[in-house]
């Protein structure tokens, strides 16, 4: 009973976390049509922002994950500037200069902090509570932060999407980018608020994991399977379908991690994926692609 | 070019390659063994782009040969020559199985697919450790052996693996030129560039994707048990997706448009690696600044480069013959 409540709250965190990565990844696919291979990275520079700024800067947590969000977001927008504006016309361009980027960016947490020396940040909130009041089942508040977190941010980027002229607009070149143009949108700044929004909410899920991860150069490898396959199963560019998954395939990963191996677990999530893609080639709630 | 002196470049070219172990030394006759290994991966690899579908699973199916010929030669005692075409096309098998479910999908979904597909096999080495070995892999893979009554040649030694290794580079490339250059890799290119328009004159799209993974596939097991039987080790880290990107910034670094692309593409960049030699830590740093700035400035790759500067030279317009950045196919 404990072990089950426990892996709940568990599977919680990994729920949130997912999310903010895979809603991101969604977004700037579904504004941008590129798939930002880099974005394990943004997520590893979150982590390693808030280490600097809270562990040894200490500066209030939530603060520090206000720093990294916004530190990645202009790492996001200088992505798309720099790297991704010039390849709009060429859908595998934008990939191979996120791959480019991932490179560049592992390499640079390499030269700047070490690979050996894994990063470790104190909670910002020891302690522990009993999950559904259930004795034996000790959760630490700080995991609490990351469901906050995601929900929070998840929230507010729904309302911005749903009732701003920004988000209308925002969605509208998701929809139909032509189409979106002839109305007189700009794509080119979308696309920045889209790459500033995605790598901002890769930046707090660092954030706010890193209290509870080791913080590492090579951080950002698993990350990212976990969100390609969330949002390939949801349809890519479905922000609904990214959040859905992520909540689905994170109760699955971890509850088979915690019965059998974190391996089997990820061997499975991978069979399933192709089982679904197999079924339904662009995803349970995607449309068909163009590319 | 005259079709003499083409041929005559290429002879010397090959007769140069063919010299090389005399003119290096031990130590760069190993890297060119490699090197050698990567040229097959790589131009397997460019086969499978032709039909413009970019796959992350081929480094992936080089390890599937590179496994089972190593077990094949370790548990059951089958000596290279067979082990390797053995594993080379249950390989080409997984490929065709993988190739149901995979080429149901397009565009991102295909790459991201094909990830997954991948790192499920690769996964699959790291958890069961009978008979994967593990993390660890497998070790002591015996070295080929030529043993024909008196004579006996151990190809342990790299100079004798070196020339292996080359005949076996110039079979893959002269089998592929020739793919690409019959009815079939016309239909390819055909379905890269208008696939519904060859769907609707009858052509069978999946049928010709699977060919070209499958063969594709063959070729890099080849490749995989080459490297497997030449290190005497093979383990799941050999096989990542950081190795699978390498081979796809040698491909597109390269360039796609010819068989030569990818060749120069991982060519260049093993001298360059080579010559960076203690930078090793810098080394993705590099691969994606130049990756980014060929994509950039050079989206035709390397081999497109004499080309563009042909076209800035001022003369003999038209008897330079072709336009600016589109080279004659190479016949």
């Amino acid at each position: 009973m404990e072990t089950i409540a426990q892996t709940v709250v568990n599977a919680l965190v990994a729920s949130g976390f997912t999310a903010l990565m895979a809603v991101g990844l969604a977004l700037i696919f579904g504004v941008m049509r590129v798939i930002n291979f880099a974005h394990g990275e943004l997520y590893m520079v979150g982590a390693y922002t808030v280490w600097w700024l809270y562990a040894e800067n200490s500066w209030p947590f939530f603060l520090a994950v206000a720093g990294a969000i916004v530190v990645v977001g202009l790492l996001g927008l200088l992505m798309e500037a720099a790297l991704f504006r010039p390849m709009r016309e060429n859908p595998l361009g934008g990939l191979i200069m996120s791959v480019g980027a991932l490179f560049m960016l592992q390499v640079a947490a390499v030269d700047l902090f070490g690979v050996g020396l894994m990063k470790h940040v104190p909670p910002a909130f020891p302690g522990s509570f009993q999950a559904f009041g259930i004795s034996g089942a000790e959760v630490a508040w700080q995991r609490l932060v990351v469901i906050g977190t995601a929900i929070v941010l998840l929230g507010a980027l729904w309302f911005f999407l749903k009732w701003t002229r920004f988000g209308w607009a925002l969605r509208a070149c998701a929809q139909d980018r032509d189409a979106a143009m002839l109305q007189g949108i700009n794509i080119n700044k979308y696309s920045l608020l889209a790459m500033g929004l995605g790598a901002g909410l890769a930046g707090a899920a660092g954030g706010v994991m890193a209290p509870l991860v080791q913080v590492y150069p090579y951080i950002g490898h698993s990350v990212i399977i976990t969100a390609f396959i969330v949002i390939v199963v949801g349809g890519i560019g479905n922000l609904t379908g990214a959040v859905l998954i992520s909540v689905l395939y994170s109760f699955f990963h971890v509850f088979v991690t915690t019965f059998f191996s974190g391996t089997i677990a990820t061997i499975l999530g991978l069979v399933l994926m192709l089982i679904v893609l197999v079924v339904r080639p662009t995803g349970i709630l995607g449309t068909s692609e163009k590319a | 070019m005259p079709k003499a002196l083409r041929l005559g470049t290429l002879g010397g070219l090959v007769a140069l390659v063919a010299a090389l172990p005399f003119l290096l030394g031990l130590y760069q006759t190993d890297v060119v063994i490699f090197l050698l290994i990567n040229v097959i991966v790589a131009v397997s690899y460019r086969f499978i782009t032709l039909t413009g579908e970019w796959s992350l699973g081929h480094v992936v199916l080089m390890g599937v040969g590179a496994y089972g010929s190593a077990l094949a030669a370790k548990t059951l005692g089958i000596p290279f020559w067979l082990s390797a075409p053995l594993a080379a096309a249950f390989t080409a098998f997984v490929a065709f199985l993988l190739a149901f479910p995979l080429f149901r999908m397009k565009g991102f979904y295909f790459l991201i697919g094909s990830f997954a597909a991948g790192e499920a096999i690769r996964l699959t080495w790291i958890q069961f450790r009978e008979p994967f070995g593990g993390p660890g892999g497998i070790m002591y893979i015996p070295a080929p052996e030529i043993n024909v009554g008196e004579f006996h040649l151990n190809f342990a030694h790299p100079l004798a693996f070196y020339y292996l290794t080359l005949a076996v580079a110039l079979i893959t490339i002269v089998v592929f030129y020739r793919l690409e250059n019959s009815r079939l890799g016309l239909t390819l290119h055909a379905i890269h560039w208008r696939d519904t328009l060859t769907e609707s004159v009858g052509i069978n799209n999946w049928r010709h994707r699977t060919l070209a993974m499958v063969t594709a596939s063959f070729f890099a097991a080849i490749a995989g048990a080459l490297l497997g039987h030449y290190l005497g080790t093979v383990n799941p880290p050999q096989f990542s997706l950081a190795v699978m990107l390498y081979v796809v910034v040698w491909v597109i670094v390269g360039g796609t448009r010819t068989i030569a692309g990818p060749i120069v593409g991982v060519t260049v960049l093993t001298v360059l690696d080579e010559a960076l030699r203690g930078l090793e830590q810098e080394r993705p740093l590099i691969y994606g600044a130049i990756l980014i700035l060929t994509i950039r400035f050079l989206p035709e790759g390397l081999e497109s480069l004499p080309a563009r500067l042909l076209a800035w030279l001022p003369r003999r317009t038209a008897a330079g013959g072709g336009s600016a950045g589109h080279p004659e196919a190479p016949r």
